[in-house]
């Protein structure tokens, strides 16, 4: 079998791909792959990136104290994009002191009715520059344009504007209670949706009438940057919002830091665990949401082209970087061979590379880190047993890029089946019973989302009654809104984002 | 003729719907609040919480999956159990507190009243947390409430009774099942209440009541990954090592100040249950 696990050699494809088109019982098939050459389809749109970004401190653009910059690269092209300001622990205090400055000056006593205006506002901008917006991340971050202009940059902006009117209607928040704000927030958040998890962050704390200090990932850092102008142009207060850049010795000094009265984070298992350990002698409040290891299970009576569609998007979307996402496919026994053989004639038609072309449906993984990460589990995937599939697709010769790829014979010991690869890989296990998926499906630490595919409403509510998951997509999968509440169980972490439930996480109860 | 020597109690816990003793033999002395010596009560081991934990996991599914009426009802009996002994309790309170009658009383009668407010929470709180929610999509999108499973509990010194009571009416009227460490100083109470809540109707191992020292059982107690949720009075060294040892299995852990007045008003209040229960979003499409 020609597999390439080496991201260096690209061109081997996969001859088993190519050979499978073959034996298929006797119906016609459309074949896919590279036997159409596709004219490429570009977006053109200038992302206004600058060539270097300072921190965005006290509503100002100031150099770091550090005095040093790093790279930020384009993962498809592994050119520099910018260069962004490294925050060291003295950047992180002044941070602080300004957030602490404009909740005690202004932000807490502005009514809820005028603190919404501000709100209203960045949404609103941001939907003035949407297109820009979405051409910076698909070059910082390597996500294909389609997802940062159809999902990440309209998603970003709805979570302002469904929060903004949140800002005046805070007594009905929690009933029979009153609420304040809590004070500075700190915020960390992850590489894979830049801008929207931003905008889960700061949309509800702003409503809630706190001040922040985020620190956005060190590898797409720009449309956090171009957030800050957008700050700027909204003439929201200076230091109602402080933007610090860096990687984790700045993310620890930001979530470790005496004024952080709140501390939010997005981000690996792992580095939750190192935060609550850190916060443990200062009892702060903590809001976490973590890794997944998602499973979707296909039932017999599935709508199965449906299904087949929320796999592939389950796993698939956003180059499987998605703590949610569906990466344990538990299909029933008796349609798993169909049902897989429909899956590889679906991947075989993703089109993977340039994240910037519109045809694209898998971009560039967002770093080479990343990438050797994935590279590790799937050589295990292999070398545990399992057995590997992936499209015989070209991948561009530079950058980043991993072809979708999928496990059967997967056991549940595996470490594909175990460990969160947060890449496009998909493990495939078998049921035979309902008892039995809903077994396999909670064998995991993590919780934080679930996918059942059935026609039967009632096995529908059993299952998500069933599932020790924060959401449950029932014959969907990747759904996403402001007011429906996000986050885990167990190890996937605790608090919400999103809907009433979320904005309770923000605020003081009295 | 000689006087009738009276029969005393030997204590034990209520673990798993059975009266024990600790698997090691160990016991601990109690003494009244004259410094007379009372019995000898179980001194708990990490085992001993471990079998509980197993005892408590295993009523889970059954006790969170009784209807909601249910659990109020079997709640508000635990209320009846505690009213038609309320003599009792109270002579136990005095017998080792050093508070007067008046406020022995007051606290048996405050704890029944708590078990009677929660009682009316089980089948209610869930439409004031939970919700429907608008998306902006033809999808149908709710957002209800699930027990978090087993919870701990480490109780205070001070109101040994109805701080305690209220720390496990909170977790069980949404379904979690319990295992607590009663008050170090002040163990007794939470002996006779086992008594009592081994007559209500509540299910075998839903409330497991361990009685020990903190210092042996409450590193176990954070670091137990089938415990899921701590309702902790605890404060410096105590807290922190329970927040730290919680990391390892990213356990929710609500931490009260020793000096917390379990009689104010605010001890009754739905954001309680909200503390130890997961919220679920369910999506489904709208379609033909």
């Amino acid at each position: 079998m020609a597999v390439t696990l080496d991201p260096s050699e690209k061109d081997a494809g996969s001859k088993e791909g190519k050979k499978r088109h073959g034996r298929k019982q006797g119906v016609p098939e459309l074949i896919f792959g590279d036997l159409w050459e596709y004219d490429p389809a570009p977006e053109t749109a200038d992302p206004r990136i600058r060539q270097r970004y300072d921190l965005f401190i006290g509503g100002r653009f100031v150099a770091p104290q550090s005095g040093e910059y790093f790279e930020s690269i384009n993962p498809a092209t592994e050119q520099r994009v910018t260069e962004i300001a490294l925050a060291n622990s003295a950047d992180v205090d002044s941070a602080y002191v300004a957030a602490q400055l404009a909740f005690e000056t202004v932000w807490r006593t502005m009514p809820g009715r005028e603190r919404g205006k501000y709100i209203y506002r960045i949404a609103r901008l941001l939907q003035d520059r949407a297109r820009e917006f979405a051409v910076a991340e698909s070059i910082d971050g390597g996500k294909p344009i389609k997802e940062s202009r159809d999902f990440d940059v309209p998603m970003a902006a709805a979570h302002f504007f469904y929060h903004a009117g949140w800002a005046d209607k805070l007594d009905y928040v929690a009933p029979g209670r009153t609420v304040n704000p809590i004070g500075v927030v700190g915020q960390v958040i992850p590489w894979n949706f830049p801008l929207l998890m931003l905008a889960w962050k700061i949309a509800p704390a702003l409503a809630a009438g706190n001040c922040v200090v985020l620190k956005p990932a060190e590898t797409t850092s720009a449309t956090a940057m171009k957030f800050a102008e957008l700050l700027q142009e909204a003439e929201l207060p200076d230091g109602v919002v402080n933007i610090v850049t860096g990687a984790g010795e700045t993310g620890a000094a930001l979530t470790g830091h005496p004024a952080a009265r709140k501390i939010a984070f997005t981000g690996s298992t792992e580095v939750g665990k190192i935060i609550m350990r850190q916060l443990a002698e200062r009892g702060t409040r903590m809001s976490l949401e973590l890794g997944g290891k998602a499973a979707n299970i296909v039932f017999e009576d599935a709508p199965i082209d449906q299904a087949i569609e929320g796999v592939v998007n389950g796993i698939f979307f956003n180059q499987g970087h998605v703590c949610c996402g569906g990466s344990r496919l538990l299909v029933q026994e008796s349609i798993a061979d169909s049902f897989v053989h429909k899956l590889q004639q679906r991947m075989d038609s993703l089109r993977v590379g340039d994240p910037l072309d519109k045809n694209t449906d898998v971009g560039a993984i967002n770093s080479r880190e990343q990438l050797n990460k994935i590279c590790e589990l799937v050589e295990s995937g292999v070398s545990e047993g399992a057995k590997l599939y992936q499209p015989s697709c070209s991948l561009p010769t530079r950058g980043f890029f991993f072809r979708p790829t999928l496990f059967t014979e997967v056991t549940q010991s595996h470490r594909i089946a175990r460990e969160e690869i947060f890449g496009p890989v998909l493990s495939i296990l078998t049921f035979r019973t309902m008892d039995e998926a809903i077994e396999k499906a909670n064998n995991t630490m993590y919780g934080l989302s679930a996918g059942v595919w059935t026609d039967k409403g009632s096995r529908i509510l059993r299952m998500a009654a069933e599932l020790k998951a924060g959401v449950v997509w029932a014959n969907t999968f990747n759904k996403f809104d402001p007011a429906s509440p996000f986050g885990g169980y167990k190890e996937s972490g605790f608090g919400r984002e999103g809907g009433r439930q979320g904005l309770l996480d923000y605020v003081e109860l009295s | 003729m000689t006087a009738r020597i009276p029969v005393v109690k030997t204590p034990k816990v209520y673990v798993g719907g059975a009266f024990i003793r600790s698997e090691s033999g160990r016991t601990f002395p109690v003494y009244d609040s004259g410094g007379q010596f009372v019995a000898n009560i179980p001194q708990c081991t990490r085992k001993d919480l471990r079998n509980a934990v197993e005892a408590a996991a295993k009523a889970g599914p059954g006790w969170s999956g009784r209807t909601a009426y249910n659990r109020g009802q079997i709640v508000y009996r635990l209320a009846e159990m505690l009213e038609a002994r309320a003599d009792e309790l109270t002579g136990v309170l005095r017998q080792f507190s050093p508070a007067w009658t008046s406020a022995a009383e007051r606290e048996v009668s405050e704890t029944v009243d708590r078990l009677v407010h929660y009682a009316g929470w089980a089948d209610k709180y869930e439409q004031v947390l939970g919700s429907a929610n608008s998306v902006a999509a033809p999808f149908f999108n709710f957002t209800l409430t699930e027990p978090m499973g087993v919870v701990g509990i480490i109780a205070s010194d001070s109101f040994p009774l109805l701080g305690l009571v209220t720390q496990i009416a909170v977790a069980i009227v949404s379904g979690n099942t319990i295992v607590a460490l009663a008050s170090e100083a002040i163990p007794y109470p939470a002996i006779t209440l086992g008594e009592m809540l081994a007559t209500s109707d509540l299910p075998n191992g839903v409330v497991n009541i361990l009685t020990g020292y903190r210092k042996e059982l409450v590193p176990t107690f954070s670091s137990h990954t089938h415990i899921r949720g701590i309702d902790a009075v605890a404060a410096g060294d105590a807290a922190t090592a329970l927040r730290r040892g919680a990391a390892d299995s990213v356990k929710r852990v609500k931490i009260r100040q020793p000096d917390i007045d379990w009689s104010a008003a605010s001890n009754e209040s739905v954001y309680e249950i909200r503390n130890f229960v997961e919220f679920k979003t369910v999506w489904h499409p709208i379609g033909a």
